[in-house]
């Protein structure tokens, strides 16, 4: 973990955070490593270049199809899951959602929530919110559980743990799980989380999951997974609460299948998941098993401002399977802790700034050279790269009335805009290119040989003596 | 019945827009593209008010300014000839973001959209619409080709680059690892997130010199200056007088390999 310590204003101590990591060897070969596995997988799922392309307009064209009527499916959605007995809440901040899902905990006097893996509930801090109010909130996803031991959060959607060594996980399960001897054995430290967690799922209270799709003409909640865990979060205890974005609504079943298909290929290189879950209620009078409540908590969090601006909304298009982040090679190099956010890498980028507002978030945008591998593996074509100028201009802009985004103007300086402004009057302009230009090629040897930070690790740079248009003059 | 695809027709003119850093900082490698299309008798034309394509205010987020810039450029190429752009990236801006950067404006955005299907990367233009075929007259040696990111997602013109050096008989061309990753130029990416940068410079030097090539060729001087730029760096600190990994322009590469 970095010293600098995460902190309300991910923005703030980006730098020095990512200068951490790319200062330690150690965790810059640990990622690549991983970040390369992970492509490898999923490039062995996609061989055929049409096919892919053919999936990934599908898919967009699927979740465009679907945001473009989110109004009205989501009051379908939440008529069809009343109709199967399960309870709608709907949240407008990481509070309100806390305090829906405490509300209904303390009405069973829980004291024991086992999780199935949701980012949406570290979104709200959901495990904050439970300790404070003296539930005790227990992990049971494998990577979710060693972050949780440790006291820290994901740094990764797909693979919460992905920052992690087996000797360390091997370290921690010493140190923190009683009874257990110092094993960095995979199978082995899998069976210690095994058996710690399979008596959780027995005594809890409360099982809590996220949602993959909501499907609002069958009032079905469906959920991805691959060790078991969601499956059992959401059928031993007897009440089950989700909790998702408004976003993650289709209108119908036949949308899931090309959906699913592209989330695990993209996400973890798998045909499909090992568990797929659909739940389209709660136990029924003569059933022997499930939950007898179940509740659905639709969280905004920001996600109505990027829905309201045309091009925004492609943000909400994500299906989250990470393959943004493990193509980044910006997030290749610093990890996920160093964004400072819940969500990391590309999509994070897009994203946080519509849940923590653009004065938080201000300068993450910058953190990218463009390269665009982020929208060339979207499974739904999110056009990122465009996505994160918007969102420069957003944050560097001067202020303005009406502005599209909490925080618009939030990076302004007078001091950047006027170099921007000097620099078109200079561009816009032959002849005062032509004299700038030239006074760069004649007086190039004046140049300092530091040049902030381009010279920290490069050569510094000079004007050629004569420039091109020189040349072709002397020519003729 | 569809036709089948044909080439577009050989022109006997085209424009030549250089960039502004190949203007200031790569002027060798523009006469090389200039000659090296001559060559192919075509006569090229050089506007000289050209500037810049206005992209380094666009991608950071400044686009009244990009526009200024841009709107300037698009005045410049009256004749219904082609746009050779010796770099993937402002070859991109002007083919892909000047119809949206004009979008509000409707007598900008159809001269946008009009010169945005006559623009063509050079080395797209060499193999695509010349078939250029070069003939080698250099002795053996083996380099290693870097393609932008620009040229390659933005322009998909990647594998032109990589047919113009396969065409070299004598030229082995090496494959680095993490060939398709970004070298961490980014404009001014280099300045606002330099230790993210700088790794990523660092790591893209390595790969290309651990194929022991005796020289890097790009066809986007951008990532050259990166590149270059920290290669050179690395002799400094080493106390290395002579470059560890020399690299040019493809179209300064080409034209001396093709050199009678």
């Amino acid at each position: 973990m970095s010293e600098h310590a995460l902190n309300f204003m991910p923005s703030e101590g980006f730098r020095a955070r990512a200068k951490d990591v790319v200062e330690n060897p150690f965790l810059r070969q640990s990622f690549r490593g991983a970040m390369d596995f992970l492509i490898g997988k999923r490039a062995g799922q996609f061989p055929n270049p049409e096919e892919l392309e053919t999936l990934r307009t599908l898919g967009e064209q699927i979740r465009q199809y679907n945001l473009g009527k989110l109004p009205a499916l989501l009051v379908q959605l939440e008529e069809n899951l009343s109709r199967n007995g399960i309870q709608v809440h709907w949240a407008e901040t990481p509070d309100e959602a806390n305090a829906i899902i405490l509300g209904i905990c303390q009405a069973h006097s829980a004291k024991l929530m086992v999780k199935g893996k949701s980012m949406v509930s570290e979104e709200i801090e959901l495990n904050h919110a439970c300790e404070a109010a003296g539930i005790e909130a227990m992990e049971s996803d494998m990577g979710e559980y060693i972050v949780q031991l440790a006291g820290e959060k994901p740094s990764h959607i797909i693979m919460p743990a992905i920052h992690k060594t087996k000797e360390e996980i091997a370290t921690l399960f010493h140190e923190k799980v009683p009874g257990v001897d110092y094993t960095d054995n995979v199978d082995a430290l899998i069976q210690i989380g095994r058996n710690v967690l399979r008596e959780k799922f027995l005594v809890a209270d409360i099982g809590l999951s996220g949602v993959n799709f909501a499907v609002a003409e069958t009032g079905t909640l469906c959920l991805v997974e691959n060790e078991g865990n969601g499956r059992l979060s959401t059928t031993a205890p007897p009440v089950h609460i989700a909790i998702t974005g408004i976003e993650k609504i289709v209108e119908k079943l036949d949308h899931v299948p090309p959906l699913l298909s592209l989330l695990t290929r993209s996400a973890t290189g798998q045909n499909i998941s090992t568990y797929f879950n659909m739940i389209s209620g709660p136990r029924k009078a003569g059933e022997k098993d499930g939950p007898t409540e179940v509740h659905l908590v639709l969280l905004d969090n920001g996600r109505t401002q990027a829905y309201a601006d045309e091009q925004l909304r492609k943000t909400l298009q994500c299906i989250r399977c990470g393959a943004c982040m493990n193509h980044c090679p910006v997030y290749t190099r610093i990890g996920g802790h160093a964004y400072g956010t819940t969500y990391p890498g590309p999509i994070g980028k897009i994203i946080s700034p519509h849940m923590l507002g653009l004065e938080a978030t201000a300068t993450m945008a910058t953190a990218s050279t463009l390269c665009g591998a982020c929208g060339e593996v979207c499974p739904v074509k999110i056009p990122i790269p465009d996505l994160l100028m918007r969102l420069r201009e957003e944050s560097f802009s001067a202020p303005h009335e009406n502005p599209s985004m909490r925080g618009q103007g939030a990076g302004y300086s007078r001091l950047m805009t006027a170099v921007w402004q000097g620099w078109a009057a200079v561009y816009r302009s032959p002849s005062l290119y032509g004299v700038v230009t030239w006074l760069g090629s004649r007086f190039g040897w004046l140049m300092p040989s530091r040049q902030g930070p381009w010279t920290s690790v490069r050569v510094p740079l000079k004007p050629a003596p004569k420039r091109l248009r020189d040349m072709l003059r002397e020519r003729g | 019945m569809t036709q089948a695809q044909t080439p577009p027709p050989r022109p006997s003119d085209v424009y030549f827009f250089a960039t502004c850093v190949v203007d200031q900082f790569f002027p060798g490698a523009g006469m090389d593209a200039i000659t090296l299309l001559e060559r192919q008798g075509i006569r090229v034309h050089f506007p000289e008010e050209q500037t810049c394509c206005g992209q380094p205010a666009y991608t950071s987020g400044f686009p009244d300014e990009a526009r200024k810039v841009a709107a300037h450029q698009l005045t410049l190429f009256p004749e219904n000839w082609p746009v050779v752009v010796p770099s993937g990236s402002c070859a991109g801006m002007m083919k892909h973001h000047y119809p949206t950067l004009f979008a509000a404006d409707p007598v900008r955005k159809a001269q946008a959209e009009a010169l945005s299907v006559r623009i063509y990367e050079l080395t797209d233009f060499l193999v695509n619409v010349l078939n250029y075929q070069p003939e080698d007259k250099g002795a053996e040696c083996t380099v290693v080709l870097h393609t932008s990111c620009s040229a390659r997602r933005e322009m998909g013109v990647h594998l032109t680059g990589r047919k113009l050096l396969g065409d070299l008989a004598k030229v082995k061309v090496a494959q680095q690892d993490h060939e398709s990753e970004c070298c961490g130029f980014g404009g001014t990416f280099s300045i606002k997130q330099p230790e993210i940068s700088g790794a990523m410079v660092e790591d893209k030097v390595k790969s290309l010199k651990a194929t022991g090539a005796e020289r890097v060729v790009s066809a986007d001087c951008g990532c050259l200056m990166n590149i270059l730029g920290h290669a050179a760096w690395k002799d400094k600190q080493a106390g290395l007088k002579n470059p560890s990994l020399p690299g040019e322009h493809i179209a300064s590469f080409l034209l001396r390999r093709t050199a009678k």
